[in-house]
Order: structure tokens, then sequence, then C-alpha cells
């Protein structure tokens, strides 16, 4: 396997200019020969497959849920960034750019980055014009606010539903072409198999989910917007039925899968509150513009938090970052809060919390102006908890949230499959090793509206494909793999629910390599994934039959593939001998606590090749440069 | 706290179906009604009894996936709230709950509790959109917007899309799901354009889909877990009758406002 990421040469300023004018173009009278497979309807997938419609591909897109406008998108909360500068506050398209790439640590490439940050401001426009209801000031003109690992006032909202707003323009955008003929929407379909044919992809296969039916679908290039794997650790604040399926079974078929172990931990989250427990809820980072964090002083003080005097708390991040304070990057925000907990400072009944404090803020605002700001939010959190968090400071605790890692892709948005696209967070491509707030949101909408109606059109017009169907021998041997995997985990008839072994693999790379990591643990986790695996084909018990709407069914084929990305995570974190963004091994830490990079020997992506599972996976590396922004220590003191 | 539930199984869309007993034991009050569902559903399997199919995803009640009747109301006892953000401590121990899917029949059942709501998308399909291709935007401030429009945009983009509205009107009107669409965008500057048109054309569709007609029961609005104004269906129907009397609108109309 090779890897060219096919970057552009010369002045970062000019970089996509130049690659838009090199790249082919298809003739408008030829777009409607081509078919073009589009898995996925949230913020990625519905916008490429909108845009492509809009310009005269013939689309098939997929979902899971029962209409695209559920993908998981939708629950995005606190806002998208561009570098638009309506505040007049100093933003400027490279300083979205630096922020992004420092806020990475360095892990990201520095031309993607930067097209991203130039894109931004198309986003908000195309979305404006849409029919996006965001946040207006008294005047007229749009509100902004500030996020995570940023000084300036950049980020553009929809009260608490930003994601939903920014779905549902792309959703309206996607069912105007369904309704022009131009897309045929596939929801309640799983893909579960790539085609690939001559080495390149040309298809997928699927199970229907209400009939069970095994079906192939044919293309000349499929985009997977599929969205991340935080559900690999069971309790994440993903949706339910996020997977991993779809670029796992890819990368099983020759996808490159790059840097796995960049999961990012979001701080402020609603803490476990049992076993039961089906997810975590995210109390959006917005939230920290005005609630402030804090722990009693003393170790096991169990009054209750208005009892705690001020001089008795300690607001740690603005203590130990004055300048950033509770607007400190994700990452840092995360493990501080572990390591106060992990002090005997932790609050609630479990002791796995710490306050998020809104009284001042209330104070200066009055609970209109904080309503007015996060009331869904507010309202949201006393249902889940039946806590007032007008009355009492919210309890917060860091959950896993979003995952860096993904399908490596070229500056082209393809991966080291020939026609096969990734986009959105299914993809390794824009955020190095910590994502910044507002940021995915705006990754997934520059692929899908503004890159790949040009890459994929440049891929097209400059390969030959010979006409493809779906009774070709290829199809069919991936249909009955399929259709054996499906009936194998019916008849295994064990002990023990697909939901129990999903709980125990989340529990186990959370222990072992969620906020720290170390090798021994890392080891340790590999040897018990694998175990756990083997267990889980010999004791799992799925009812009912694959010819009917089974929803253990489907959840039984996405844990097999979590047991299997797992193990691929717990190696990349073992490989990586450094710590950087959410990668945090406990080995390589500054005397101040702080992620100790190593760039002489890790400044690459990590890019692992699948060899088989009785195989280790084989790693390419893709060295990274840095020619703006200079690698220093990321200070957000 | 235990409670007994009657739940609605069907095997299948052409199953007849019918209402099963269960026990629910161990009940913590902190639990979503969703994960009190999760663990029955663990312990039928366990017992080797086939689960019951709920739909849900997001769990934060965004989505729109969850959603059935409890006790005869869309969504259970609590106002402004999904299934999937309904709290067991709503409850008391012992309390007997009837569970059944969403009743209409634009949403023929799939299964037991879970049901086909396609017509909603294709309601969206017929003119619920603003027409602007990618590339083809002007600067986001060069259309300025009154703040209170954009925040009655905003009320009626809540919208999840969850079909309670549907589920709870005697007549199976969507006329609350098509009206806050139709209201959204027009309130915008952005979507004059094609204001009239997609009053016509949006109506139509629900009718053909083989949604009921509003009477004015307000059913929709107390249900409704984003809490939709029942206003937006009288905006809806100054837009569709003003459309219809300067018939601006290109595709013709079969059925009434709603
Ligand atoms: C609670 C929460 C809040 C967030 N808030 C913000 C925020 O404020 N700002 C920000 O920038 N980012 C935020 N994020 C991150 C951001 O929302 C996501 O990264 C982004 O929306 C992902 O979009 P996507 O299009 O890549 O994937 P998704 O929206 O997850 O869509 C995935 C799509 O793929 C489909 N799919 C998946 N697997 C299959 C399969 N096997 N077969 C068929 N279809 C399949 C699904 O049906 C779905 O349509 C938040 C994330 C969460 C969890
Ligand atoms: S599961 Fe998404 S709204 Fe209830």
């Amino acid at each position: 396997m090779e890897l060219n990421s096919n970057l552009p040469t010369g002045p970062i300023e000019s970089a996509w200019d130049r690659a838009r004018f090199e790249m082919k173009l298809v003739n408008p009278a030829n777009k409607r020969k081509y078919n073009i497979i589009v898995v996925g309807s949230g913020l990625a997938g519905a916008s490429a497959a909108a845009t492509l419609a809009e310009l005269g591909y013939n689309i098939q897109c997929f979902c899971f849920q029962d209409s695209p406008r559920r993908a998981h998108s939708i629950a995005a909360q606190g806002g998208i960034n561009a570098a638009k500068n309506y505040q007049n506050d100093g933003d400027s398209i490279f300083r979205l750019f630096y922020d992004t790439v420092k806020g990475g640590d360095f892990r990201s490439r520095e031309a993607n980055v930067y097209r991203l940050a130039q894109i931004s401001v198309n986003i908000i426009d195309q979305c404006v014009a849409q029919g996006v209801p965001f946040a207006r000031e008294y005047g007229g003109t749009l509100a902004n606010r500030s996020f995570g690992g940023a000084q300036v006032s950049r980020t553009f909202y929809a009260r608490g539903q930003t994601g939903q707003q920014l779905l549902l323009g792309a959703y309206q955008a996607l069912e105007r072409q369904v309704g022009a003929g131009q897309v045929k929407m596939l929801p309640r379909t799983e893909m579960l198999s790539l085609v690939l044919v001559e080495g390149k992809a040309r298809g997928i296969v699927t199970r229907n989910l209400i009939t069970g039916k095994i079906e192939s679908y044919a293309a000349d290039a499929v985009v997977l917007a599929t969205g991340g794997y935080g559900n690999v650790y069971n309790l994440s604040t993903n949706a339910r039925g996020s997977n991993c399926t779809a670029i796992w079974r890819a990368y099983k078929h020759g996808a490159a899968f790059a840097n796995p172990c960049f999961t990012q931990i979001h701080p402020t989250c609603i803490p476990v509150s049992g076993e039961y427990q089906s997810k975590l809820t995210l109390m959006s980072e917005s939230l920290r513009n005005d609630g402030r964090i804090w722990v009693p002083k003393t170790c096991g003080d169990k009054r209750p938090p208005v009892q705690i005097p001020e001089p008795e708390r300690d607001y740690y991040l603005e203590r130990r970052y004055p300048s950033f304070g509770n607007l400190v990057p994700r990452d840092v925000a995360s493990r501080n809060a572990k390591a106060v907990c992990d002090e005997g400072r932790g609050v609630g009944e479990t002791a796995l919390g710490v306050y998020l404090d809104f009284s001042d803020a209330i104070q200066r605002l009055g609970a209109s102006g904080i309503r007015e700001r996060y009331g869904n939010l507010f309202d949201m959190y006393e249902r889940i908890t039946g806590e007032d968090p007008y009355k009492v400071p919210m309890r917060i605790y860091p959950a896993i949230h979003y995952t860096m890692g993904g399908l490596w892709v070229d500056y082209q948005l393809m991966s080291t499959i020939p026609g096969l696209f990734v986009a959105g967070e299914a993809n390794f491509s824009d955020h190095g090793a910590n994502r910044l707030g507002a940021s995915a949101l705006m990754q997934g909408l520059a692929d899908g509206y503004f890159i790949l109606p040009y890459t994929l059109g440049n891929y097209l017009a400059s390969t030959k494909l010979d006409k493809v169907q779906t009774d070709y021998a290829e199809f069919r041997r991936e249909e009955a793999e399929v259709a054996a995997m499906t009936k194998q985990l019916l008849a295994i008839k064990g002990k023990r629910t697909v939901a129990s072994f999903h709980r125990e693999l989340g529990k186990l790379l959370w222990d072992h390599c969620g906020m720290s990591r170390t090798a021994k643990g890392l080891q340790l986790a590999v040897t018990k994934i694998r175990e756990l695996r083997e267990e889980f084909w010999t004791n799992v018990d799925v009812l009912g039959r694959d010819n009917e709407m089974n929803q253990a069914l489907e959840h039984a084929g996405r844990v097999a593939d979590f047991l299997e990305l797992a193990e691929l995570i717990a190696i990349d974190a073992l490989h990586r001998d450094e710590s950087c963004g959410g990668h945090f091994r406990e080995e390589y830490q500054t005397p101040d606590g702080e992620a100790q990079r190593d760039d002489e020997h890790y400044s690459y992506a990590a890019a692992w090749e699948f060899r088989g599972l009785d195989q280790p996976p084989e790693l390419h590396k893709e060295p990274l440069q840095f020619e703006y922004v200079h690698p220093t220590q990321r200070s957000y003191k | 706290m235990r409670l007994t539930l009657h739940v609605w199984r069907q095997k299948s869309a052409s199953d007849p179906g019918r209402m099963i007993q269960y026990e629910a034991r161990n009940v913590n009050p902190d639990m979503s009604f969703l994960e009190m569902l999760d663990v029955v559903n663990e312990e039928l399997t366990v017992k080797g009894e086939d689960p019951i199919a709920f739909d849900s995803d997001c769990r934060e009640g965004i989505c729109g996936m969850c959603g059935f009747v409890i006790n005869g109301v869309a969504h259970g006892p609590r106002r402004g709230t999904t299934v999937c953000q309904l709290h067991m401590r709503k409850f008391k121990d012992g309390d007997v709950l009837y569970l059944e899917p969403w009743r209409a029949r634009a949403f023929p059942v799939i299964k037991d509790l879970v049901v086909d709501r396609g017509a909603f998308d294709r309601v969206i399909a017929a003119g619920g959109y603003i027409s602007v291709p990618a590339g083809s935007a002007p600067d986001g401030n060069a259309i300025q917007v009154p703040k209170q429009n954009a925040d009655l945009a905003m009320d009626a983009a809540a919208c999840i899309g969850c079909g309670a509205c549907v589920a709870a009107c005697p007549n199976a009107s969507a006329s609350l799901f098509t009206a806050a669409k139709i209201t959204h965008l027009g309130v915008l500057p952005q979507g004059q354009p094609e204001r009239a048109d997609r009053a016509m054309r949006m109506v139509a569709q629900a009718a053909a889909e083989g949604f009921g007609s509003c009477t004015n029961i307000g059913e929709c609005e107390a249900v409704c877990p984003k809490e939709i104004k029942l206003e937006v269906i009288a905006r809806m129907n100054r837009d569709f009758i003003k459309a219809a009397w300067t018939n601006r609108g290109t595709s013709s109309a079969t059925g009434g406002a709603g």
C-alpha cells in the first residue's frame, strides 16, 4: 500500500484554487451518465448527496434511521465556526487555520486545514440562504459566541440546536433532489459490505432493516459519510445507532485506517447514573462561556455546593490556565477533571463529577438572559437529573464524544481504495489529535458542499470506468459473505446478550484507552479484547430471524465490528509513544502534567492496513510537514 | 419500583397484533423510559422471548426517532418531552402502563411500536425547502433578518418530525408538522420567492398521503415535544388561501389547507 496524499505545492493561500483549476471536469451533459452511492445522510452525506445531485449526477443515498433527517448530526448543540470576522475582533482565515492546527496538537495536515478555514465562510453563506435560522442581533445581523481553544468569537449558532438546523437545511436540499428524481433515498438500509471490481470501489451490499433482505447496489464511485465510531466505548454522547460498520468493512477491504486512537473526550457531559445507562448526554461546550468549573478544595467535602464558601472552592481551570480559563480545549479540560476526581475531590454520589456553576452568570445576566442562551440545555439537564441548574450547579464529567481518527484520505478525500471517498467524521482528515469545538459541523459541510463535488468529478473524469452490474461475481460473493455472517450470529444461541458484550467492551476501553493510557494497560486491553471477541462468537444470544426487522441482530453486527476495531485502537495507542491531544500516555508528560509530544519520532499520521484478523495490521506513515504554523508545546496558560 | 406494562406486539405489517402483559421489576427512578424498556428487553432475551421493537437513536429528544403512546398520550405524561427524555421518576411504584404505536393511516405499523413515517419526508420533498444550489449564496450578512423573525422561524424550525401531532389528532392530520415548516421558511426573507408554491404543494402532498384535515382541536400542540404553537397552522392556512386565490402556485392542490 502506498500513501499518496496528493497535497498541492506552492503557497498555501492559493493551493485549493490551483488544485481546483488542475482538476478534470465532467461535461454537464455527461454527469447524468454517472451513478454515485452516498452512504450516510448526516451533514457530510446529505450535503454531498444534495450538491452532487444539483450538478446532475444520479445519487443513491443510504441511512439506517427511518429518515435522513435523523442522522446523528442532528444532536450537535453548540455551533459552527467560520472565519467571517463579523465581530471585528481580529479573526481571519489564517487565525482559524492556526487555531485548528494548534488545537489538533500538530497532528493534522496544514493544506487540508487551510482549505477548511477558507471554505468556512462559504458554508455560513450557503446555510443562511437555505433558511437556517441562525441567532441574530437586534439589528438583524448574525450573532456569534466563543468556543474552547479560541480567543475570538467566531461560532455561529441556532440556540442550542445548531446541528439540528444545519442538518435540516441539508436534508431539505436533499429532499428537494429526491422530489426532482435526482436522488433515490434508501432509509432503514444498512451498508454491510463494500464491493470492489478490478480494485475500484463499485458498489455496496446492504441489509434492508424492515425485511432483512440482502441487496446489492452498483455505482461509479462510493462515498462513505457514516459518522464517528465513539460507540466502541458503549457509553458516549453519540446516538445509540452510531457505528463503525461501514468504515470497518471498508478497512477490511483495503482502505487504510488512520489514527484510530485519536478519540475525543468531552469535558462537559452529565455523569453516569447506573448500570442501565444507555448513553451519555452532552452539555454543550458553549456553557463554558458563562459557567465556572470548580470542585471543593478539600478531599471528601460532601457538603451541598451552596454551603461551600468561596474560599473553599477550587476553580482549577481558572487557576491553572489564567488566559483561557474555563475555555481551554477539550482534552485539557477533561484531563484536569479526571485529575481532581482522582485526588478525591470529585462531587456527586459517585464522586466522578465536577461542578459547572452559573450563579455568577445568573447574577450578571439574570435567569432570563441565561434561558435565552441555553434554555434547552438547562431543560434537558433538569429532565435527566431531576435537579434545577438555575438553582444548583450542574454536575458534569468527561465522556467519549468524537473520533478524530477514521479512514485515511488524500487531499481529494479519496481513501486508499480508488473510487472510495470518505467525508465527515468518518475520515481522519482535519482535526489531528484533538478537535476544537464547533469544527466538526464545519468540516462535514465543507466536505459535502464544497470539496467532494469537485474532487469526485475529477476522479470520474480521469478514470476509465466500465459499466458494472449487481449480478457480477464480485457482488454475489460479498452478498454470500454478508448472509453467512448474519446466519452465524443467529446460530450461536449462547447465553449472553449483545448489550452485555457491548458494556464489557466499553468498560475495558474506557479503563485502559480512555482519558489516560499506559503501555501496560494497553497491552492488557489487547489481550482482553481478543478474549472477549472469542467469547462473543461462541456465547452471544441473538433471537429472532434474519428475514424480519430484528434490532438485536443489527446491534450484534455492530458490536462484532466494534470488537475488532477496539483492538486496532489499542494497538495504535500502544505504538504511539508520546502524548498528543486526546491521546495521553501517562509515561509522556511534562513536569506540570501536560501532554508531551515527540515530534522527532511521531510527527506522522499512522495509517493501518488490514492483513487478516490473525495477523497484526501493517503500519504506514504519512509524514507531516509544518511550514506555516511552527510546532510548539501547546500552552493555554 | 415495579410496573406492569401492556405492550402492543405485532410481528409485521400484515400481522393483526395484540396487547401482551409484562412486569418491569427493579425500575430505577433515574432511568429514562427507553432504558427501562432496554432492561425489560434484556430480561426477555435471557428468557428466550422476542424483545419489544421500538425506535430510538439520539436519546436526547432531538432526532425525533422515538415515540409511542403511553396510556393514551403520545410521548407520555410529561409535557414538552419525548419518550427518550421521559424519566421513571415521573411514575409511581405499581403503575400500569399501556404502550401502543402511533396510529394513523399514513403511518403503517412495521413491527410492535415501530411505524413507517416516510410520508413526512415526502411532504418535505414536495416543497419544504428553499432552492439554493451550493455556491450561489450571497454573503451571510447581506440578508438581514429582524431578530423577532429569526426567533419565530427558530420556534417553528424546532420541529423534530416525530409524528406525535399526527398520533394525537383524532383526524390524524399532519397540519402541525406541515405548518411548522411552512412557517419557518415563510417568515424569513430567503423563503419569500417560493412561499406560495410551497404552501400549495406541501398541503397537497399531505392530503395525498392520507393525513386528515385540521378541525382545530389542538391535541397536536398539547403533545408536541417541542411545544410548536397552533398558530403556525393559522399562518399555513393564510399562505395557502392567498396562494390559491392569486393562483400563484404552479401545482394544483387537492384537498384543503389541512
Ligand atoms: C451530542 C453532540 C454534540 C455535538 N455538538 C457539536 C457542535 O456543537 N459543533 C460541532 O462542530 N460538532 C459537534 N458535534 C460533532 C458533530 O455533530 C459530528 O461530528 C458530525 O455531525 C458528524 O457528521 P457526519 O455527517 O460525519 O455523520 P452523522 O451525522 O453521524 O451521520 C452518519 C450517517 O451515516 C449513516 N450510517 C452510519 N452507518 C451506516 C451504515 N452502516 N449503513 C447505512 N448508513 C449508515 C447514518 O444513518 C447517518 O445518516 C457534536 C456531536 C455530538 C455527539
Ligand atoms: S431518540 Fe431521538 S428524540 Fe428520542
